[in-house]
């Protein structure tokens, strides 16, 4: 993992996952903004799959469990689309709530993975 | 043709609202269960084989638990009830156990410490759940539907 990348997706996930989740509940039915952001988190996390795959050629090894930082990465990238499925599908507020809960809940996958990547014996 | 003939005369979900949220957070906690559990039982099952078959016990629990919220109809609420009143009672007992004698759970389950390793939603998830099941009882639903229910 590359560090600034990740502490910059780690970022965009945070803050879009409140902002998606404050406008939820302010009413919001999900728009271009909270399912761009969405979309913008699985991007990033499609380039952190790429990185991953790449920085061991370039010597940047994960020092734990790589199984389960793969485990971590697959079901992180499975989460943006299925919610951005279910808001095209039901489109209330309830579903631009739930834009931000699955951005928030990749941002806690990122950090897992960010742990098990450079902490040794994780 | 079936399909439509079971939605139009009633919506029998309880896909809507607020507790869509409330499935998606379901959801997403029986796939990080599931895949830790999948994790640890591929690579470490011998260190601790109580700790990690309790891990994906509680991660089929939470995917049942999942589908029942979704499904429609008194037996799936009554699995729903089944279910989530186990993991009510699975992060109560574990949780206080690994408490009370850590070395019974050196290794941590989704439930160790009131489910601390998951934000504690563990802990918070399934009263949410039985409150909302207690809120949406499929007898109620033969009455009018409440606005915004």
């Amino acid at each position: 993992m590359i560090e600034w990348f990740t502490g910059l997706q780690l970022g965009i996930a945070v803050a879009g996952g409140v902002l998606c989740v404050i406008l939820g509940l302010r009413g919001r039915i999900p728009t271009d903004l909270t399912m761009g952001v969405t979309a913008l988190v699985e991007l990033l996390l499609i380039v952190q799959l790429a990185v991953a795959l790449a920085a061991p050629l370039a010597g940047n090894r994960a020092t734990g469990s790589l199984l389960e930082f793969y485990v971590y990465l697959i079901s992180a990238l499975l989460l943006p689309p299925a919610a951005g499925f279910w808001a095209l599908v039901e489109r209330n507020r309830w579903s631009t709530v739930i834009l931000g809960v699955v951005c928030l809940s990749v941002a806690v996958m990122i950090f897992r993975m960010q742990q098990i990547w450079t902490v040794q014996g994780m | 043709m079936t399909e439509l003939q079971i939605d139009k005369p009633a919506r029998t979900t309880r896909v809507t609202g607020v507790g869509r949220l409330l499935i998606v957070v379901y959801g997403v906690l029986a796939l990080a269960a599931t895949g830790r559990s999948f994790v640890q039982i591929a690579t470490k099952f011998d260190q601790a084989e109580l700790a990690y078959t309790l891990s994906a016990l509680a991660a089929m629990v939470y995917i049942l638990a999942t589908v029942a919220l979704i499904g429609s109809g008194g037996s799936w609420y009554r699995l729903a009830w089944v279910t989530i009143g186990f993991e009510m009672l699975g992060v109560l007992v574990i949780g206080t156990l690994s408490l009370v004698d850590p070395a019974l759970f050196p290794h941590d389950t989704v439930w160790s410490v009131y489910g601390r390793g998951y934000l504690f939603i563990p802990l918070v998830l399934p009263v949410l759940g039985m409150w909302w099941l207690t809120r949406h009882h499929p007898v109620m639903r033969t009455i009018p539907e409440v606005p915004g229910g």
